[in-house]
């Protein structure tokens, strides 16, 4: 990715767009109508990071220009750093005592309360992945659509998966043995470049549906989803941390989450092809669980077990059975 | 410690005669119970001087000519001259591995590869004397352990994965579940036919064909099994051993014809492996080191503790990953439990691994003696206090007593070090939170022990402790059907049970 | 190899005034305090130490030790003098053909049959002991149970092998088992008392070293498994658990009290495992027929063609052994 950086600013865009016609999939309109007065000019938001369930921006001070399918320029977003890496795993890990002990139910609830969250805001997500991806408005909607479907399929997985893959060892003693899986930690997830709504969360739901924390590295081309579902996270009663989104160059932030000895799991779903090798040898440092990326991935597919149970541990428990 | 008559000669066949007066001082000296030595027979094993490398259902020299000796630990006289499979060598296992796969294993119906794990189990059991015999050789671990412990389980993994092979669309790995192909099997020294079992059993009940590199101090059991899937007509190719030390493990594990690797043994090599597995598509498999805690809460029972505790230790001379290394004793209950932990230490018997009646024998290598030594003295230098009952050690051969370091602090090394041998290094808490704070304290979280009579306690305490094993008022059980593995840096993956075929078969 | 037991630490129960002011709670407090027993684990254990071998020399020594150590016993309705007389004089020579052998260490007869045993063990070094106190079930006045006790004493019983109110035990009634241990202890006189603990009744673990103790706390000498009526009676475990309870009271007090398994010990092999379990649970301190005893009948005769076995290297056959 060769575009340049800038400052991060709060100063107004230096190229204003022009209310009237905008694109198709391009930027969103800069003036709107009014009612019957004269066009307003809108209030842009500042998209920043989103850690510990808060919205710093970058402790670096960078940002970077986002721009859609069609090469406008849809905003600046928060260019991560290696330290801000470090200040998300210190949230996700303060996270995760508390997250992985809510009961099953609870983290049920409150993934469903997250796709409750989304559908209020469909329009707004549809509109941010058009204009990421140039696709048409149903296509983007129906894509939302799935995005908050998945999340209502796991809502239902929290209190089911561990009947699922755990379950009572008939071993050959006088012995009680169960094996019931356990969240392994904190995971950094790679998002997928492309489908930057669904796709993400996808990536995201299933991890901390079983009680991890994460930090999640955005669609380096297309972050502004990501951080507009941030804002339906920090809104669904999620606890802070336990998701955590950095934006910015996915090689530059990756190898730092890779290598990071607090870390126990590694999505790399979203690395690049020439990168996920030594990502994985740089996890392999500290034995970190890792999901290797797989090559066209159907986001509308069932998604079976395979991403929660890549960041589960089985832990089994034995204890006598005496008077 | 129980005296047993100097093992360094086994012919001795007299009885140290109970010592007059004995140490009660009292009345007449007391009648006494010596055990007379009871070694189990040699005979029953037939050693050749040496051993070829096991491929394609054949045994075959190695290309390079290259040999390593096997010694006996507990006299270091060598017992046989090995192969040293070479780069060429591994080649050609592979090969045949993947011929196997693809002509005859991969595609034989279930029921019939079951058929074949069932015959091999049988046939352990048939040979379970001579296996434990041949084991306690190679390894120095007493026969008290390869007879009651080592041979059961493993003809009980290959039973228990006999069973498997037909019943896979039932594993919750989708209707129709694949092998992965040919599976690379490097294993460690400690548990040498039991770890061969636990990765070979489950490869082959799922379709893949294996080849295994046994450790270097201890192949015999390994050719040992080769003959056994001779004797049970299992196809060529489907089982290859190949030996050697190192440079043989790494070469079978960056070879690109596998699809699989699967590695018991250090965290240190486990982290080598998993670099060089690193952007290839293969599959791996870890179960690595650990450093246990065993916690003994202060309402434990308190006589079944100390029997945890020493079986935790001292089970294998403590060359066990998942061993209860750390005692986490509750304050309150130390000044009870330490004196009654020391009385039934004196009690284990160290001496000759063949001796049926030995608790303690052999360290397996002089390199690992080293080790143990190092870190020992470490604990010492460190300001832990160092216990170990009077025992008298073979002068021949590698041993090292049952060792208690009392005083050790988080910080010290013997606290966070894996030591793999017969030492203890006992910590105090003072509440649940910091007992639990303190086990979890390690990178590794392989195996945990809690010893408490409050159910509800147990269960909390189970809860929070990361590690892949939690053994609740008990310690060191296994069994194929019991999922086992670590967190964090103790591997990933489980091996037994349901768990253990996920990580042979690709969801379909 | 030393005779170590844990010294008194914070889990020991310190030992209370052996006096009868002593409250059921104080009791209940006290044996409800000891550390718990884990079936598994025990049962472990006892299994573990049955696989040690005791072979050639070692193995005649432990014979020997175990024949020193029989209570010789007999406890049927249909028992009469001619019956105890002959028992008596296979425990003074339990092999008339080979004078090595060592007698045994009581006879153990019915209260009536003492005056009978003791006149035919009189000067042979073999002592009488009887049951009393309405054994095997002890469902009797106190009152009978001390007349029980005192006759038995004054017939020549050198040993009283009483019975503990089972019923009272599983009621929670601790004191009133106490008790009764307290006042058949003061009319055993000069008499060594052996408790029957009746562990087949108590059913758990925990009941049996909860007995144990407050057996040895109420002036028990021997503690003891079994009737031999009820089954199981003498099994391993429970007599690991009452060896461990003899080993702490020893470590906290100075004192030795005897245990005696009783029951189901019919083969040289048992007594091996009993022994073995004496020297690595209490340790060698107890390797005397003035600490640990064998309930048996018929562990005698097979003692005796195992002794046989190992000095002249033929398998013996029962014909050759003398039926009492």
């Amino acid at each position: 990715m060769s575009t340049p950086e800038r400052p991060a600013a709060d100063t107004p865009d230096a190229q204003p767009h022009l209310a009237a016609a905008p694109e198709p999939g391009g930027p969103a309109p800069d003036r709107l109508p009014a009612g019957a007065g004269p066009a307003r000019l809108a209030v842009r938001k500042t998209y920043k990071l989103y850690v510990g369930g808060a919205f710093p921006r970058s402790e670096s001070g960078r940002c970077y220009p986002v721009t859609g399918a069609h090469g406008g320029h849809l905003a600046n977003a928060a260019l991560a750093s290696r330290k801000d890496a470090r200040d998300a795993v210190v949230a996700a890990r303060a996270a995760f005592a508390g997250w992985a002990g809510r009961t099953a139910y609870n983290r049920g609830q409150i993934l469903y309360r997250v796709a409750e969250m989304m559908e209020g805001r469909r329009a707004q997500y549809a509109a941010e992945i058009a204009e990421a991806d140039g696709i048409a408005a149903d296509h983007a909607d129906r894509l939302v659509c799935a995005a908050v479907d998945r999340w209502v399929h796991y809502a239902g997985w929290p209190d089911k998966i561990a009947q699922v893959v755990g379950g009572a060892n008939p071993v050959s003693g006088p012995y009680f043995n169960l094996s019931t899986p356990e969240p392994t930690g904190v995971v950094a997830v790679l998002a997928p470049q492309r489908a930057p709504l669904l796709g993400l969360v996808s990536v995201i739901a299933p991890v901390i549906a079983t009680g991890n924390t994460c930090v999640v590295v955005a669609a380096e081309r297309a972050p502004l989803p990501a951080l507009t579902l941030a804002e339906a996270l920090a809104v669904s009663d999620l606890p802070g941390g336990v998701v955590n989104i950095l934006t910015g160059r996915t090689a530059e932030i990756a190898p730092h989450l890779a290598a990071h000895a607090d870390v126990n799991g590694l999505d790399l779903t979203g690395a690049a092809p020439e990168e996920a090798a030594e990502l994985e040898r740089a996890a392999a440092g500290t034995l970190k669980r890792v999901l290797r990326p797989r090559p066209d991935e159907d986001w509308t597919a069932d998604p079976g077990l395979a991403r929660m149970t890549a960041f589960l541990e089985t832990k089994t428990v034995w204890h006598p059975v005496g008077r | 410690m129980a005296e047993q008559p100097d093992r360094a000669d086994p012919a001795a066949g007299t009885e140290r005669a109970a010592r007059p007066g004995g140490p009660h001082g009292t009345g007449p000296a007391p009648l006494g119970l010596e055990y007379a030595p009871a070694p189990e027979s040699r005979a029953v094993v037939s050693l050749r001087p040496s051993y070829e490398l096991f491929i394609d259902g054949e045994f075959t020299p190695a290309a390079g000519g290259g040999e390593l000796t096997t010694l006996n630990p507990a006299d270091e006289e060598p017992l046989a001259r090995v192969a040293v499979a070479g780069a060429a060598d591994i080649d050609r296992a592979v090969a045949a591995a993947r011929r196997a796969y693809e002509g005859v294993w991969g595609r034989m119906p279930g029921a019939e590869r079951g058929q074949y794990l069932f015959r091999i189990a049988r046939i352990i059991q048939e040979r379970s004397r001579e296996l434990a015999v041949l084991e306690t050789l190679d390894n120095g671990k007493p026969i008290k352990e390869t007879r009651d412990v080592d041979l059961p389980l493993v003809a009980a993994h290959f039973f228990y994965h006999a069973g498997w092979a037909d019943k896979l669309a039932h594993a919750g790995l989708g209707p129709a579940p694949r092998p992965l192909g040919v599976a690379a099997q490097v294993i460690p020294w400690n548990f040498p036919l039991l770890m061969l079992a636990w990765k070979i059993a489950p490869a082959l009940a799922t379709g893949n064909t294996v080849v295994l590199k046994p450790a270097e101090t201890t192949p015999l059991t390994a050719l040992a099994f080769a003959e056994i899937c001779q004797e049970a007509d299992l196809p060529p190719g489907v089982v290859n051993i190949v030996t050697g030390a190192g440079d043989t493990g790494r070469a079978l594990v960056a070879h690109p014809g596998t699809d699989k690797v699967a590695f018991t043994g250090s965290t240190e090599v486990g982290r080598e492996i998993a670099r060089a597995v690193a952007g290839t598509p293969k599959r791996l498999t870890l179960e690595l080191g650990g450093k246990g805690a065993n916690i003994v809460y202060d309402d434990a029972a308190l006589d079944q503790a100390v029997e945890g505790v020493v079986s935790g230790i001292f089970f294998n001379q403590g060359h066990v990953c998942c061993a209860g290394s750390r005692l986490l004793v509750q304050e309150s209950v130390a000044d009870d439990l330490l004196p009654r932990l020391r009385a039934r230490i004196e009690r284990l018997r160290l001496g000759d691994p063949l001796d049926k009646n030995t608790d303690i024998g052999a360290i397996n290598s002089a390199a690992q003696l080293d080790r143990v030594r190092e870190l020992a003295r470490a604990g010492a230098d460190e300001g832990a206090e160092s216990w170990s009952p009077a025992c008298p050690l073979p002068e021949r051969g590698y041993w090292f007593p049952p060792t208690v370091l009392t005083g050790v602090t988080q910080a010290h090394r013997v606290a966070r070090e894996e030591i793999f041998g017969p030492v203890l290094s006992v910590l105090t808490f003072r509440t649940p939170e910091e007992a639990v704070a303190k086990a979890n304290n390690t990178p590794y979280g392989l195996s945990a022990g809690i010893w408490t009579e409050k159910g509800s306690r147990m269960l909390w305490t189970a809860e929070r402790l990361r590690a892949g094993v939690v053994w609740s008022n008990t310690f060191n059980k296994f069994d194929p059907a019991s999922p086992f593995g670590g967190y964090k840096e103790s591997g990933y993956g489980r091996e037994g049970g349901r768990h253990g075929l996920e990580g042979y078969l690709v969801h379909a | 190899m030393t005779d170590t037991a844990p010294p008194p630490g914070a889990a020991a129960p310190s030992p209370l005034p052996p006096d009868a002011a002593v409250s059921n709670a104080a009791l209940r407090a006290l044996l409800h305090g000891l550390p718990g027993v884990d079936e598994v684990g025990v049962q472990a254990r006892a299994a573990d130490l049955a696989t040690r071998s005791v072979k050639t020399t070692a193995k005649a020594r432990a014979i020997d030790l175990a024949i020193s150590m029989v209570d010789l016993t007999t406890l049927e309705g249909a028992d009469t003098p001619g019956k105890v007389r002959a028992l008596c004089a296979k425990a003074v020579r339990p092999d008339p053909a080979d004078r090595a052998v060592p007698s045994v260490a009581a006879v153990c007869v019915y209260p009536d049959l003492a005056r009978t045993a003791a006149d035919a063990l009189a000067g042979s070094g073999v002592a009488v002991a009887s049951v009393a106190t309405a054994f095997p079930s002890g469902r009797a006045p106190l009152e009978a149970k001390l007349a029980d006790t005192r006759r038995a004493v004054a017939d020549g019983a050198a040993e009283i092998d009483m019975v503990i109110d089972r019923g009272a035990f599983l009621a929670g009634d601790y004191r009133a088992v106490y008790d009764q241990i307290l006042a058949v202890k003061e009319a055993c006189g000069p008499a060594h008392l052996k408790v029957i603990l009746e562990t087949g009744e108590l059913a758990t673990y925990d009941n049996v070293r909860r007995a144990s103790w407050l057996a040895i706390h109420a002036g028990a000498d021997f503690i003891k498994t079994s009737t031999g009526k009820v089954a199981p009676a003498a099994t391993l475990p429970v007599t690991l658990i009452m060896l461990e309870a003899v080993r702490d009271h020893h470590a906290a007090t100075g004192r030795r009290v005897g245990v005696k398994p009783a029951g189901g010990i019919r083969t040289t092999k048992d007594a091996l495992r009993n022994l073995v379990l004496v020297n690595e649970v209490a340790g060698p301190g107890w390797l005397d027929p003035a600490h640990f005893r064998l309930g048996a009948s018929s562990l005698l005769n097979d003692l005796l063609m195992q002794r046989t076995r190992l000095s002249t290297g033929s398998y013996p056959g029962p014909d050759y052994y003398t039926l009492d």
